[in-house]
Order: C-alpha cells, then sequence, then structure tokens
C-alpha cells in the first residue's frame, strides 16, 4: 500500500482530521494484521493465571491459537495451538493442568515445554524425521514486564522492556496497590462483541469528554448511592476534578485524573457501606506506611486509564480491569476482559473490589454497555464515509495543558497508527 | 412428582407465578416486576465460564442486591440509559419448570428459558439457559428471594451485552 496519511494533523490551524476510511476498511484491516498486530507486542496473559507448573489456558492473542502455559519446571510459555503434522488444535481445553497436550487427529504428543514428545508409528518415518525440529512453534518473541506476558510476531522487535517505555511507570502504579507488588487476574471472565472497529474500543477507554453525555444514568446511580459528583466550576472542565492526558510513547497513553469516584485502594465512598469504612483506612496506612505520603496518594486517589498501544487497556478507577479485544472483520471486535486485584486482599475488600466493578465496568455494568451502544452508532454512522469523511479530533489542540477530557490522546493513538502504518511523517 | 403437591407447592402454581414474572419482564412493567422481590432479594448473572460460583469471589455479569437491583430499575427506564434506548424487544419462553426443595416457606426452582431479544433492526439474538430460583411463599403465591440465570452459552460474544433484565 502506498505511504499515504490516513490524518491531517495541522498544527498551525489546531486542526486534527481522521479519515473514516480506516474504521470501514477491509484493506486497511487487513494492512494492520501485518503492520500492527505483525509488529507490536501484544498481550497474552498474566502470570498469576498460571500458579503451577503445568497450568494452562487456551486462548487468542492477535487472533492467534495460542497455549499460554507452565512447563515441568515451572517456566512460562506461548505456544502456537496448532499440530506441527496437520495443522489441528492441539489444546481443546480452555484451561488446566496437563504435562503432555495430544492432539486428536493422529494422537501427536507434546510436552507442557511444546517439545514433540510422542509420535504414533514413528518408525514409519524417514532418517531425516527429526523430532526435535517438530515441536509446537511459538511467536518469535515472548517476555513479561512484572507478570504481564506479552508476545511479538516480529523478531526484530526491540524488547518488551523498550517497548513499553514510559508505560511501565503505570502498571508499577497499578501493582503498588499490593503490599507484595502482585496483583493477580480475578477468576471469571466477560468476553462480548462489539459491533465496531476495533480502534473505537482503543478512543473510548480513555475519553473523558464522553462521560457526562453516554453516562448520565451512572453519575444518577452515583448521586442515589451517596456520591454527588459536583459539575465543574473551572472553565474547559467536563468532569469535576482535573485530568491530564499522558504521552508515554510509543504510541502509548495514559489518563491521570483526580479520583472523584471511590476506590476499593483506597478511597472510601457511602456506596461501599458505613462497615467498610475501617478497612478501607487500613489499607490506606499500610500504603502510607510501605509507599510514603506522596506515592500512596498517587496510588490512592489518582484514577489512569492506561492504554499499551495497540489493544491492552488497564483501567485502574472504579475497579482495576484488565482489557483487551481484536477485530472479527472491520466492524466488529471481541473483547476480554478481567478484574484485577491484590494477591493477598482480605475476602470483604474482594468482595467490594468487584461489586465496585460491576457499579461500571462489563456487560451488565451501569456504564459500559452505553459504551458499546456508542461505538457501534458510530460504526453504523459511518456508512455515510464516502459522503461524510472526516472524523473531528482537534478538541484541546495547540494548548498547553493536556486535559483527560480534551483530545490530545487519542491524537497520540491515531499519530503512531498513522506511522506504523506506512504513512509519510 | 408431575401434578403432586409437595408440601402444598405444585409445579403448577410455580408456572404460573414464572409465567406472570415473565410477561412483566417482556412488557417492561418493572415497577410491577419489582414488586414481586423480597426485601432482600439478589439477582445474579454468573460470568459464562464459571457458572457455579460465588460473586463475592469471581467476577460476574450482574451480581445486584435488593438495592442494586431498585437502581437498575431506575436506569434501564431511563431514556439516558442509551443502551436500551430503545428498548429491546424480548420474549421469554420458559419450560421444563422443576420444584427441586421446599424448606419451611422456601421453595427452590430450576427452569429452562430462551430469551429471544430484538434490538432495533438488528437480528435475533437467542439467551439460552437456565433460572435457579429461590422463591418464598406469600399468601396464595410467591416472593422472589433470589433469581440466577445462567446463560448456557460458552461467552457472551455476539449476544453482546445485559444491559436488560435477563
Amino acid at each position: 500500500m502506498s505511504a499515504r496519511s490516513y490524518i491531517i494533523d495541522d498544527h498551525e490551524k489546531k486542526t486534527f482530521l481522521l479519515d473514516r476510511e480506516v474504521l470501514v476498511s477491509e484493506g486497511v484491516l487487513r494492512e494492520e494484521m501485518t503492520r500492527i498486530f505483525g509488529q507490536c507486542w501484544i498481550y497474552v496473559g498474566h502470570a498469576s493465571e498460571l500458579k503451577k507448573p503445568g497450568d494452562f489456558r487456551s486462548r487468542k492473542a492477535a487472533g492467534r491459537p495460542v497455549i499460554f502455559c507452565r512447563d515441568q519446571q515451572g517456566a512460562f510459555h506461548c505456544l502456537f495451538n496448532t499440530c506441527r503434522h496437520r495443522g489441528a488444535i492441539v489444546c481443546t481445553e480452555r484451561e488446566g493442568n496437563r504435562r503432555r497436550f495430544q492432539c486428536l487427529y493422529h494422537g501427536w504428543t507434546y510436552g507442557n515445554d511444546g517439545r514433540l514428545v510422542g509420535v504414533p508409528g514413528e518408525d514409519a518415518y524417514g532418517e531425516s524425521f527429526d523430532k526435535s525440529s517438530h515441536g509446537l512453534r511459538r511467536p518469535a518473541r515472548f517476555e513479561d514486564y512484572r507478570g504481564f506476558w506479552f508476545m511479538c510476531l516480529d523478531r526484530e522487535a526491540p524488547p518488551l522492556s523498550q517497548y513499553l517505555a514510559l508505560a511501565k511507570d503505570y502498571i508499577d502504579l497499578v501493582l503498588d496497590q499490593s503490599p507484595s507488588g502482585q496483583m493477580e487476574i480475578i477468576a471469571g471472565v466477560q468476553e462480548y462483541d462489539v459491533a465496531a472497529n476495533w480502534k473505537l474500543m482503543v478512543e473510548n477507554s480513555v475519553d473523558d469528554y464522553h462521560l457526562p453525555s453516554t453516562h448520565s444514568t451512572w453519575l444518577n446511580f452515583m448521586a442515589n448511592s451517596g456520591v454527588k459528583i459536583e459539575p465543574p466550576k473551572e472553565e474547559g472542565l467536563v468532569l469535576p476534578t482535573r485530568g491530564a492526558a499522558v504521552d508515554l510513547g510509543n504510541g502509548h497513553f495514559t489518563t491521570d485524573n483526580i479520583n472523584f469516584r471511590g476506590r476499593p485502594v483506597a478511597k472510601w465512598i457511602p456506596l461501599y457501606g458505613e462497615a467498610a469504612q475501617a478497612e478501607i483506612d487500613g489499607i490506606r496506612r499500610e500504603l502510607v506506611g510501605r509507599l510514603g505520603a506522596e506515592r500512596a496518594r498517587r496510588v490512592a486517589d489518582t484514577n489512569r486509564n492506561l492504554v499499551i498501544f495497540p489493544n491492552l487497556v488497564i483501567n485502574d478507577g472504579s475497579s482495576v480491569t484488565v482489557r483487551t479485544f481484536y477485530p472479527e472483520g472491520v466492524g466488529k471486535m471481541h473483547v476480554t476482559a478481567w478484574a484485577l486485584g491484590p494477591r493477598e486482599e482480605s475476602e470483604s475488600a474482594r468482595a467490594r473490589r468487584l461489586d465496585a466493578f460491576l457499579t461500571f465496568y462489563g456487560p451488565g455494568g451501569f456504564a459500559t454497555p452505553d459504551d458499546v451502544e456508542a461505538l457501534e452508532l458510530v460504526q453504523q454512522g459511518l456508512a455515510n464515509w464516502t459522503e461524510d469523511r472526516w472524523s473531528e479530533m482537534s478538541r484541546g489542540m495547540g494548548k498547553d495543558e493536556h486535559l483527560n477530557s480534551d483530545e490530545h490522546h487519542l491524537r497520540i493513538f491515531w499519530r503512531r497508527w498513522n506511522q506504523l502504518m506506512g504513512a509519510a511523517a | 412428582m408431575s401434578g403432586a403437591a409437595r408440601n402444598g407447592v405444585t409445579r403448577a402454581h410455580v408456572e404460573d407465578f414464572l409465567y406472570q414474572e415473565a410477561a412483566l419482564l417482556d412488557d417492561w412493567k418493572l415497577k410491577e416486576w419489582e414488586a414481586l422481590l423480597t426485601e432482600d432479594a439478589a439477582y445474579y448473572v454468573p460470568p459464562n465460564d464459571l457458572p457455579e460460583s460465588d460473586h463475592r469471589h469471581t467476577l460476574f455479569l450482574v451480581a445486584d442486591d435488593r438495592e442494586r437491583i431498585r437502581q437498575r430499575i431506575i436506569r434501564v427506564l431511563d431514556p439516558n440509559c442509551h443502551a436500551e434506548f430503545p428498548r429491546s424487544r424480548t420474549r421469554r419462553m420458559i419450560s421444563n419448570v422443576r420444584v427441586l426443595a421446599v424448606d419451611h416457606d422456601l421453595v427452590s426452582v430450576a427452569a429452562n428459558f430462551v430469551c429471544y431479544r430484538y434490538r432495533r433492526y438488528e437480528r435475533i439474538r437467542e439467551y439460552v439457559g437456565g433460572y435457579r430460583y429461590v422463591l418464598k411463599r406469600s399468601g396464595g403465591s410467591f416472593l422472589i428471594k433470589e433469581r440466577r440465570v445462567l446463560i448456557d452459552a460458552h461467552e457472551l460474544g455476539s449476544l453482546g451485552s445485559v444491559s436488560f433484565i435477563l
């Protein structure tokens, strides 16, 4: 594809426009498969999902069926879930603990480190057949940052740590909720489709401009629950507290907002009930003792919606959610979302965290279904793209301060995406 | 125990009650539906991958206590609940109703359901699964103490959301 730009990025006129073709074009989607999902680090899973040697989860990463597993020595692997013999899915279970994965078709058997260990009727193969070269294939790269495992199909990609750039600081802030620095994925996964282009979920996950209009019923629910959210008094704000949009490098970015809606760690609101107040005070004291007052405030009094380019979102707000999504066609995506919590969390704090999650997030939450509706309406509206070609994304452009309710961070995403898609600078 | 009464509770009694409840939900008469709930009622939709789990340890799709149900009704009846404006049209089919146990005034019930959902001009969405109830005898009928909806699909997938009361 020729190097054309899909954005108009005019600093002088403070105008940023996005060509809507990128949200509807099959050609663009095909190009994304190689230029975005074939080159970037893609989230696979969290270490806490595999507690013991032999534990495995079969899932998709960047659309590829993979087995995320640990071998008998406890080492982590990401294996393509495809038999080397004729290509069948080898592991059909969703999760479990196994030493061996056996393909049901002809019985080729692999160890949980991916090595081919059994071939029925092996003596019928010639001398050139080498079992050791027929282990399950795997992505070119597989690395973790503090328990978050990513794979990359590009052998030449920079190391994960370098790729994540300043996003690591914001992952650290999430992990600092835990006294041991260890957060775990909580059981129960939310998987649902959204009839919209995958990139609309990136925008939506960090777009704080939409909160008052899309989520007025959530604001109403909060008010009914004793959390009065006052409209902003300062000019230019749409949310009750000031928040920033922060560029983290390599297309990653985050919002960084003063919390106004309660946090399980550790800001009590009436919604949690009077009985929870003492425990949350205790969680706060632990934070201050371990991290100092200033860092404790960063952890406990700010909400952060973090995007790791291209398709991982970690929202640390009403609760913590890890969310990834992948296109299933140009106008549809599949979303997978988990809750994340401190490993040593008490039973009551864990229950409160899960309840807080459901006040906002997920297919039955009080906010996410309306986000899904908004994204699907965008996709439907885009049917007019040839006559109404450009999406407007200039909000807050050229200002010194980058507000969370402006569109600075959305522009960061699209500039990076545009660059990776081969556009001339 | 087809027609037999178990401590005076027959399947026919329970079926009548479930059909009445389904009609209220399909007709969006949610205030009337709310009147069928006990003061400590709960409404659960467990996650597709762990239908038999506890909402205190596991992330559910819905885990409402009585107050949250009240708030959910306020929300979904509000025209600003965009996911349900215009409202979904739903039609529930309930069958295989079984009275599992009767313990004093509490009655455990299981039933199968299909809930067809239409959203604007979208294709049909079929929610298939099982209802589990704990009903409380009240007058000649029942109140709902616990209502648990087990979805058979391995994931929500194209069912999208559970933005209405399933």
